[in-house]
């Protein structure tokens, strides 16, 4: 079952990189999400108890916490896909033609690459294929071929190449420790089991500075501050799709590899020292996003000031680090995913309709497409963290286990910054939303929302009850206690 | 490990650093280039004195993949892109050329301290030039920073590569082979789609100066 999850967006990208774009390579992408999704939910109600499942000669591991991510990526690679052919403005020349082509295939690769990440046994593949996202992403940004898309794409692939090189270099520290341990030097290993099991006996000082550039490495992909500059220009520049895909998996899978390597850090080195480094990036992100979303006038830069706000919550969660906490960021994680692609994919509806995503031009959604405005303003209230929709539950949950861990001026902090987004999203809903209406030029169709409105019903479900969930977030919070 | 084997690989190493800090004042995008290749072609030294010495099959294929990576394709590449720009040289830099030696110096000596620790976890001689290599990636990350052609930053970016290379050769004699292939297969095409973007970004803005990149701030 691994194995077919990695196979289906491999094959899907051979197979849209060579049929003309239109309908076929539409429902290949689909599928091949679906299929994700499939597998993750069967992978998922297979480890919830704690089994673990091997593949590919021991390459892959799947425990519930991949499990878990497996089935965040394929449902927001399900809406990105389904959404893909309409933000595509692809003209019938055969340079557009040949573009679209290589815009599906990448996003397939672009999804390989992330679940290859989530499930690789060694901290070493999870590098590469956390690499191989950035390489495959940097053309997505940049699709539209503007000044400022291959602006944004250039700053993207220099400023998160260098991150991950200093993460390779942690990396390469941990190994060196894994040598040293007085197992002998055959016990070297990046693989997570082993070095789990040797953490005991990692050298301290080695490892503080393993785990310092391994968090500020995979940080600068998670968009934590101060390394997220690249963050705004991308997800703004990039097609809805690949900002959803961005914004709601990419930062997530880079945070997995933090939660993987925070295992062996907290045996090696106590709990104390990537708390205080999350809790730093954690502030710092909430303060930034805070700050600069207050005068944000792009609809989709705003959108990617909150991730960078959401990314900041999850570093405190985990920074508290109770399995309590960690069910609760996850929960969280699995929210802002539907919450945010969402937004995002709707932002690209927006942006096909009205030619722009500045905040001043869009007026009136409800009146003149109630149907895109519902949905936007069901996404802004959810993503503001009102009931019933999931970020309500698990930011309350989150913050009590944080006061729970002794966190409680931290989760101050937070909420304050949390009111000042709040301020910022209820802004732009009456912006957008409110107004006087003028005719449209491009309607969007229903069948368009459709899978939105289904993601926001999803996330209400999940507000109200975890059950679905429940025992798959226990197992994963376990797998990381 | 003889006295010979130590020489070199002191030799080589040395010139890893040397070749990153000698990129802070070339200004000529060949010359650089010239330069990563040279580079390249040390780092390539380092593995290799390592792999005879230990007798270690995977890490000679390792200094091979090198010399064919570091020494040949990545300098083709950014070859053949510099190739399209002749007489391509870098403006004056943000920062002029003694202060920014001055910040290399003060860069190593940050490395030493941060080095230290993994120093004295092993005895070998070996592990005592780490600090060479967090050197050079920090002096290629003040490469990066201070010059504004896109091409000249692709060159500070692989130097950090190399002087993370060049860490990981001699603390663990190479990371395991799987890890050093895909690693390698990225950075060849980082640079690959670097290059690519830089190409774009010409044929869309004209002059690629990135002080011309003005329109994404926050």
């Amino acid at each position: 079952m691994p194995a077919l999850v990695l196979l289906a967006p491999t094959l899907a990208a051979v197979v849209v990189a060579l049929v003309p774009p239109g309908r076929v390579a539409r429902a290949v992408s689909v599928a091949a999400a679906l299929v994700v999704l499939g597998g993750g939910v069967v992978l998922g109600a297979r480890c919830a108890g704690g089994r673990v499942e091997h593949a590919l000669g021991g390459l892959v591991r799947v425990d519930a916490l991949s499990a878990l991510m497996i089935i965040v990526i394929g449902a927001v690679a399900t809406l990105a896909t389904a959404a893909m052919g309409r933000t595509l403005a692809s003209g019938t020349d055969r340079i557009s033609r040949r573009r679209a082509r290589e815009y599906g295939a990448l996003v397939q690769v672009f999804l390989a690459a992330m679940l290859g990440a989530v499930v690789a046994a060694n901290l070493g593949v999870v590098w590469v294929m956390v690499e191989a996202t950035t390489i495959a992403t940097t053309f997505l940004v940049g699709h539209r071929r503007t000044r400022a898309a291959l602006e944004a794409s250039w700053k993207y692939v220099v400023l998160c190449s260098v991150g991950i090189a200093l993460a390779f270099l942690g990396l390469v520290l941990f190994y060196f420790a894994s040598a040293h341990t007085g197992a002998g030097p055959h016990a070297a290993s990046l693989d997570w089991t082993s070095l789990r099991r040797l953490a005991p006996h990692l050298d301290p000082n080695v490892t503080r500075v393993a785990v310092g550039l391994v968090v500020i490495g995979f940080g600068t992909k998670v968009g934590l501050a101060p390394m997220q500059s690249w963050l705004p220009d991308a997800h703004s520049r990039a097609p809805g799709p690949v900002s959803a895909l961005m914004s709601c998996v990419l930062l997530t899978v880079a945070l997995y590899a933090i939660l993987r390597v925070k295992v062996i850090a907290d045996l090696a080195l106590g709990a104390g020292f990537v708390r205080t480094l999350l809790l730093a990036l954690g502030l710092l992100s909430l303060a930034v996003a805070a700050a600069l979303v207050v005068a944000e006038r792009d609809l989709k830069r705003l959108l990617a000031y909150s991730s960078i706000e959401h990314m900041g919550l999850l570093a405190l969660a985990v920074a508290a680090g109770t399995p309590l906490a960690v069910a609760a960021a996850l929960l969280h994680v699995v929210g802002h995913g539907l919450t945010k692609s969402v937004l995002f994919l709707g932002a690209g509806e927006v942006h096909h309709a009205e030619s722009t995503t500045t905040i001043a031009e869009i007026r009136a959604l409800l009146r003149r497409q109630p149907g895109l405005g519902a949905v936007m303003a069901a996404g802004l209230v959810a993503l503001a963290g009102f009931p019933p929709f999931s970020l309500f539950a698990s930011e309350l949950a989150m913050f009590r286990a944080e006061v729970a861990a002794g966190l409680g001026w931290a989760v101050g902090a937070a909420l304050v910054a949390l009111v000042v987004v709040a301020g910022a999203l209820a802004r732009t809903a009456r912006g957008i939303l409110l107004g006087p209406a003028t005719p449209v030029a491009r309607p969007v169709p229903v069948r368009a929302l459709a899978p939105l409105v289904a993601a926001l019903v999803a996330c209400a479900v999940l507000g109200i009850v975890a059950w679905p969930l429940a025992s798959l977030l226990h197992g994963a919070a376990g797998v990381l206690g | 490990m003889n006295g010979l084997d130590d020489g070199l690989l002191d030799l080589a190493s040395v010139a890893v650093l040397a070749l990153g800090v000698a990129a802070l004042w070339r200004r000529d995008v060949r010359a650089l280039i010239g330069l990563l290749r040279a580079q390249g072609v040390a780092l390539a030294l380092v593995a290799s004195v390592e792999a005879l010495s230990a007798h270690d099959v995977g890490l000679g294929a390792t200094a091979v993949l090198v010399l064919a990576l570091k020494a040949g394709a990545v300098p083709w590449v950014l070859g053949r892109v510099a190739a399209r720009d002749p007489g391509a040289r870098e403006g004056a830099p943000l920062i002029n050329v003694p202060s920014s030696l001055v910040l290399a110096a003060a860069l190593v000596g940050l490395a030493v301290v941060t080095g230290a620790p993994l120093a004295r976890l092993s005895s070998g001689h070996a592990a005592a030039l780490a600090p060479l290599g967090l050197a050079t990636a920090l002096v290629g990350y003040l490469v990066l920073v201070t010059r504004r052609r896109p091409l000249s930053q692709i060159v500070g970016l692989i130097i950090i590569d190399n002087g993370v290379a060049l860490v990981t050769f001699l603390l663990t004699s190479g990371v395991p082979l799987i890890i050093e292939l895909g690693g390698s297969l990225d950075v060849l095409l980082v640079v690959v789609v670097s290059a690519t973007l830089v190409g774009a970004m010409r044929a869309r803005i004209g002059a690629d100066e990135l002080d011309e990149l003005e329109e994404l701030r926050d």
